[in-house]
């Protein structure tokens, strides 16, 4: 399913990398520790995290995640959004709790298994 | 100097591109017949300003917004569009270099130009300057896009074009500590470069992983330090090395979930001690050494050849059920 699909079905906002919403996302991953998110994320995968500093854009880039969804309607830093403009990853505010979101997501077929 | 080179890029582009690439061929054409009072809905349905009108095959005239709007000014009855349309039609032959376009459309202000076959004058397309920006936006796309291609396939030979009992490249990054605000760009720089040899996708993951987390221990722990990189044909080396104030007990640092960070650093999701562990399962062979006092060395040694089976990380190490 592609990102535009699941920003227009889950009523996301988005951040940053307005123009790269066609990527196609592969499957998903939720947590809130970095070197977690290194090791068991794959590329492709949709990242479900509450945390909002820059470090976020530098993970997501090195694991060719296909985009970061920040839960419980929490800002990205202006840092991070500028980072992540300049790196290419859409970032994506949901008001949603990460339980809730991720419930939804599975629901549309984005799964954390392959 | 960057604006200039991008003028000339534009203009070399203009002298090369026909006016038949740029132009757009799925046209919505009106016959002379049609009445003026159908011209609204045809513009407004197909979101167009302007339409060439058409006999047969053969371009009679073209009619645009403005001719309808002063149609509805003089409020005159209604009558077919031939009595209204522009007769003298500019055209353009599909084989002219875009620059007679950009030409025609300075010299008579027109908001288009209908293209037509140069042989027998059939109406081949139309031409906006809509469409000439985004013939050039996708023609520069293009450009880029091979460019990077034969830089990649160039490099890729890199190794084996170079005549010579050891080859190796050396890159080093320098991390200041504490500086957040660059977390990961050593690592991302790192990451561009191998992309760029021509090194699997996969070693490369192996090694912008294990340097991201190396990278963030020099920006937590320590008052800064560099990652040199050693890229020979069978494997990569990566020497991280940093000043103090070293690692008082190796062993236990090893430990998966053992961690000395402060709060403030784990509220940011490090720190949970899972970094040392992550690099060791992307190596093929870690070593770590540490003085209180003097600073710690990790090298991380991650073998080309026998890259694709050994990807511990995200792999082996996925919880499946």
């Amino acid at each position: 399913m592609k990102l535009s699909e699941l920003i227009q079905n889950l009523n996301l906002s988005v951040r940053s990398a307005q123009e790269n919403l066609e990527r196609e996302v592969t499957g998903g991953y939720a947590s809130d520790l970095l070197s977690d998110v290194l090791a068991h994320s794959r590329e492709g995968d949709l990242w479900i995290t509450l945390q909002v500093h820059q470090n976020i854009v530098a993970v997501a880039s090195m694991k060719d995640l296909a985009g970061i969804i920040l839960v419980n309607g929490r800002e990205p830093e202006q840092e991070t959004i500028e980072k992540a403009e300049t790196e290419d990853i859409a970032i994506m505010v949901s008001e949603l709790s990460a339980f809730e979101l991720v419930g939804r997501l599975y629901g549309l077929g984005v799964t954390g298994m392959r | 100097m960057v604006l200039d080179n991008k003028i000339s890029k534009i203009q070399e582009l203009i002298y090369e591109i026909s006016v038949g690439e740029v132009m757009k061929t799925n046209l919505v054409t009106v016959s002379p017949q049609t009445p003026m009072s159908q011209l609204r809905e045809i513009l407004r349905d197909k979101r167009i300003s302007g339409t060439p009108v058409v006999e047969g095959d053969k371009l009679v005239g073209i009619i645009s917004i403005e001719d309808f709007i002063k149609w509805l000014a003089d409020r005159e009855p209604d009558c077919p569009i031939r009595e209204k349309m522009i007769k003298d039609v500019q055209t353009l032959y599909a084989d002219e270099p875009l620059t007679q376009a950009v030409n025609k459309f300075e010299q008579f202000g027109f908001g288009r130009f209908a293209v037509v076959d140069h042989e027998d004058k059939r109406l081949l397309g139309i031409i906006t300057k809509g469409t000439i920006v985004e013939g050039l936006l996708k023609k520069l796309e293009i450009d880029r896009y091979e460019e990077e291609e034969v830089y990649r396939r160039r490099i890729k030979h890199f190794f084996e074009d170079i005549l010579a009992d050891k080859v190796s490249l050396f890159f080093q990054y320098d991390v200041a500590g504490g500086d957040f605000s660059r977390g990961g760009e050593g690592a991302g720089r790192l990451k561009a470069t191998l992309r760029r040899l021509g090194i699997a996708p996969q070693i490369v993951r192996r090694v912008a992983i294990a340097t991201y987390e190396a990278e963030m221990n020099l920006i937590i722990y320590t008052d800064g330090g560099n990652i040199r990189v050693r890229v020979e044909p069978h494997e990569i080396f990566v020497s991280v090395r940093d000043s103090g104030p070293g690692i008082p007990d190796v062993e236990k640092a090893l430990v998966p979930g053992y961690s000395t960070a402060p709060e403030w650093v784990r509220e940011l999701g490090f720190g949970a001690g899972m970094g040392l562990d992550n690099i060791r399962k992307c190596a093929t062979k870690m070593g770590l050494r540490s003085t209180v006092g003097k600073g710690t060395q990790l090298s991380i040694h991650i073998s080309i050849e026998d890259g694709a089976k050994s990807e511990t990380v995200g792999a082996d190490s996925k919880p499946e059920s």
